[in-house]
């Protein structure tokens, strides 16, 4: 179990060399390529999103250690069939329709996907139509939408009212952020939740999905 | 450098020294939010007095214009941002800058606002210019041009000149006088890239290379998000800035540390010639 706390403890602190390092050696010690995965990389990454939440690690390092995460994945991966990793859930994210502004969103997306989740990240300007299209196809636990600006808030609510109407709604949790959105607003519209930042928003996801 | 418009700077002058407080580079006051808790409480609770303290503070330290923001209210942004121009009118003398992607909020807006508002913002997304540019040209008021496009968030130095270079070609063609414009290069967080304030930096060079008498401005303070001890980044930003052209800001201009470093900024840039305005500050114990 050492050299996995040590594999986490790379990646929280973003040390690419260092986590592959590891990464290769306890798979030549014969560690499971899984438990690398979650009590290593993972298991560093939540404790990453913790201290994110915590005000005690800011986004350059939260980047830094998706990055040293992901570069410890990318060895283990390949040696893993396909089903032997159990799906954490599935999340689906993009910002409205007319809303250019990503940075948030990604910020999220790579938390989630740090988390384990698998993402499916649509981009910028999504219609509802589009939304529900992508649904249909990828059929996600949980459906993010963000949206920075009072004009496009309301895309919101229509994207839901797209989905009630094709009747993909009830088989997806929505959540929704983004600066002027408010837990009474995705009250209002009918999300399943709100989150203020990226760790929150993970959280919230992986609570969803749990229900 | 820049080519500031002497005239236009002129006329600001003469409105705003009543004020100890002088500042050459043009400072909207960012304060009035509704995205800052603070403000979206005291604004649903409609505390008048609250909202005028906060836009007297500003403009004492400084501010040019007063932003109003009631984007925070997705139902009823309308009515409360003609309460706040209302409201913040009734003490201050600076024109506000009106703060909406939502035409009919600034359109509505415009109308009560006594004197020339400035419009925040317009941007190179066909939709919304081509239903701001019609509030520009009925209330000749000043604008903060975003550089964004139907393209999406400009990612590069080029994205962002080639969005300025349409939006001043846009301007010039329906005979809005660019130095009504406040060209906003779009600062992203350098928490996500280290190279956004380079971008940004650059991207202000060449349009005050441009001399087109377009006027620069920026949101400074997206910079430093995602940072601790976020004014001290952005009081370094905002610096270099100055120094590759940025002619105007929106800020907090309560903070006095940056007050102070934009005013020693402006000597050492040589725009307040003989630092007059420094000194002045000095005698005044404005800098200690």
């Amino acid at each position: 179990m050492a050299d996995l706390e040590n594999i986490g403890n790379a990646v929280i602190e973003g040390n690419v060399d260092t986590v592959k390092e590891l990464t290769n050696k306890a798979l030549e010690d014969g560690q499971e390529p899984l438990s690398i995965i979650k009590d290593g990389l993972i298991g560093g990454m939540n404790v990453v999103g913790k201290r994110f939440k915590a005000g005690d690690m800011f986004v350059p390092e939260v980047l830094m250690a998706a990055k040293a995460m992901k570069s410890g994945m990318e060895i283990v991966k390949p040696l893993l069939t396909e089903g032997d990793m159990p799906s954490a859930g599935k999340i689906m994210i993009g910002t409205v329709s007319g809303d250019l502004h990503d940075i948030g969103k990604n910020l999220v997306g790579m938390m989630v996907e740090s988390a384990g989740l698998e993402l499916i990240n649509l981009g910028v300007d999504i219609s509802a139509e589009e939304f529900a299209e992508e649904v249909k196809k990828h059929k996600p636990d949980v459906l993010g939408m963000s949206a920075l600006l009072t004009t496009t808030m309301l895309e919101m609510k229509n994207t839901i009212e797209v989905l009630e109407e094709q009747g993909l709604r009830d088989n997806i949790k929505i959540i929704v952020g983004g600066a002027p959105v408010t837990q009474d607003f995705a009250d209002e519209i009918g999300a399943d939740g709100w989150a203020a930042d990226a760790a929150s928003a993970k959280d919230l996801a992986i609570e969803l999905i749990g229900k | 450098m820049i080519n500031l418009n002497k005239n236009n700077f002129n006329r600001r002058w003469e409105d705003y020294r009543k004020f100890t407080v002088i500042i050459i580079m043009i400072i909207i006051g960012e304060l009035i939010n509704s995205t800052r808790d603070v403000i979206k409480e005291k604004i649903e609770e409609k505390d008048a007095e609250y909202i005028k303290k906060i836009a007297r503070e500003q403009v004492e330290c400084g501010a040019n214009y007063v932003d109003v923001n009631s984007g925070a209210f997705v139902w009823d942004e309308v009515d409360y941002l003609i309460w706040l121009v209302e409201t913040v009118q009734e003490v201050v003398d600076v024109p506000l800058t009106l703060d909406s992607p939502n035409p009919e909020a600034l359109k509505k807006a415009a109308e009560i606002h006594k004197g020339i508002p400035m419009i925040n913002s317009i941007t190179a997304e066909k939709e919304r210019y081509d239903e701001i540019m019609p509030i520009l040209k009925e209330y000749k008021s000043d604008v903060i041009a975003l550089c964004i496009s139907d393209d999406g968030m400009p990612d590069s130095v080029d994205d962002r000149l080639k969005i300025a270079e349409k939006l001043i070609d846009s301007f010039e063609k329906e005979d809005i006088d660019l130095d009504r414009v406040y060209l906003d290069p779009l600062v992203k967080p350098i928490s996500v890239n280290g190279e956004f304030g380079y971008q940004v930096l650059d991207t202000i060079q060449k349009i005050s290379e441009w001399n087109t008498g377009i006027h620069m401005t920026c949101g400074l303070s997206n910079i430093s998000y995602g940072l601790p001890k976020r004014s001290l980044l952005n009081q370094a930003f905002l610096i270099m800035a100055m120094e590759r052209g940025l002619d105007s800001a929106i800020i907090d201009p309560t903070d006095k540390d940056m007050i102070k470093l934009i005013k020693a900024a402006e000597v050492l840039l040589n725009k307040d010639p003989y630092g007059k305005n420094y000194l002045k500050a000095v005698r005044a114990g404005e800098l200690d």
